[in-house]
């Protein structure tokens, strides 16, 4: 494949399909809402879905990638707790670069 | 020019400071996301896919950290199948954030609440949930948050996509690290204490450990599953609250 192709019909089968399953996870929770009481221990765990969620995703990078990612992963989070989103992203962003230089 | 005080003109100006609102809330959020859309649109080309084929990802998917995943697995002949599996895993959280968010837009009707879900994304549900705690969310509001952020999206992954080639080693930038950064930054947004932490250090080991072992997607579901588990073993009944105040 290269890039002067306009559009490929398989990968927009692949786009069609990766948007309608995202569309449907979108939706999925007004339509459970019909029928189930969020309280309790349910509420307990659907309050740690988004962190969880979050965590699970980035831990190839945060845990299984090397030292200077886990490090700088742990530094922008206490950025994030001080600094505006932006400026905790670039704080992230410039400490890997700066660690990435003394460690491989 | 005179503004009649009628009642639509006072509709207008509601509906007005309401977008207002969702604009000025989102704005931060798309200097975040033009890097990651440029990003996006880079690494797609370099796995082959069009100009065209980018911006329409993410036109119709508009979800970053599932196409991230699915570049990963962008081999020709596609493995739609898997693709398409490994987007719903990515995206299961949505459900969970349309079953939190949902009943929050009752002022929404029927049809205007299916139309703005489509717009929902980690940033815009964060800056939603963030809302109702003051006011009631409105139609305007979320599209307020939500156009600018698509557009954004949208084109800097199109933008990308027609310069990659510029961008060959966003690693050297740390560019690669920013979406890791910003996931991270939004987890801080949820800490609530202790059992934050232990949900977390579970979620990581499990994810870690099944990211090591299974090949595919798995871990982000398996790593979530056992941090919402840990979440919910933790879980302690409030006592009972004395919201009745003892009568006289």
């Amino acid at each position: 494949m290269n890039t002067l192709h306009l559009i490929d019909s398989t990968a927009l089968l692949c786009i069609l399909a990766m948007a309608g399953v995202t569309y449907l996870a979108r939706i999925t929770g007004l339509l459970l809402l019909r029928f189930v009481k969020i309280e309790g221990r349910l509420e307990a765990a659907l309050q740690a879905v988004p962190p969880a969620i979050l965590m699970a995703v980035i831990t190839p990078v945060a845990i299984a990638t090397g030292p200077a990612e886990t490090l700088a992963t742990g530094i922008t989070a206490l950025a994030a707790t001080r600094l505006p989103l932006l400026a905790a992203i670039a704080t992230g962003v410039i400490s890997v670069v700066i660690l990435r230089l003394f460690m491989v | 020019m005179i503004p009649k005080t009628n009642k639509k003109t006072k509709r207008v100006e509601g509906i007005a400071t309401e977008a207002t609102a969702g604009i000025k809330a989102i704005f931060p959020l798309i200097f975040a996301a033009i890097p990651i859309g440029l990003l996006y649109g880079a690494v797609a080309t370099q796995k082959g896919m069009s100009v065209l084929e980018v911006t329409l990802a993410s036109a119709l998917v508009f979800a970053g950290g599932s196409q991230f995943v699915a570049l990963d697995m962008w081999h020709y002949p596609l493995p739609i199948f898997t693709i398409a599996f490994a987007t719903f895993l990515v995206n299961l959280r949505l459900v969970l954030m349309s079953f939190s968010l949902g009943p929050k837009a009752h002022k929404m009707q029927g049809l205007r609440k299916y139309l703005t879900f489509f717009f929902l994304t980690d940033e815009t549900w964060a800056l939603s949930e963030q809302r109702v705690t003051q006011k009631p969310l409105t139609y305007s509001f979320m599209l307020g948050l939500a156009l600018p952020f698509y557009a954004s999206w949208t084109l800097s992954s199109a933008l990308g996509a027609s310069v990659g080639a510029l961008i060959e080693t966003p690693e050297k930038w740390g560019l690669d690290f920013a979406f890791t950064a910003m996931f991270a930054c939004l987890i801080m947004g949820f800490w609530k204490g202790k059992s934050t932490g232990i949900t977390l250090l579970v979620t990581a080991l499990t994810a870690a450990a099944v990211y090591k072992l299974v090949p595919g997607a798995w871990y982000i579901i398996a790593g979530a599953l056992a941090g919402i588990i840990s979440a919910a073993i933790q879980y302690k009944p409030e006592p009972p609250k004395n919201d009745k105040q003892p009568l006289p």
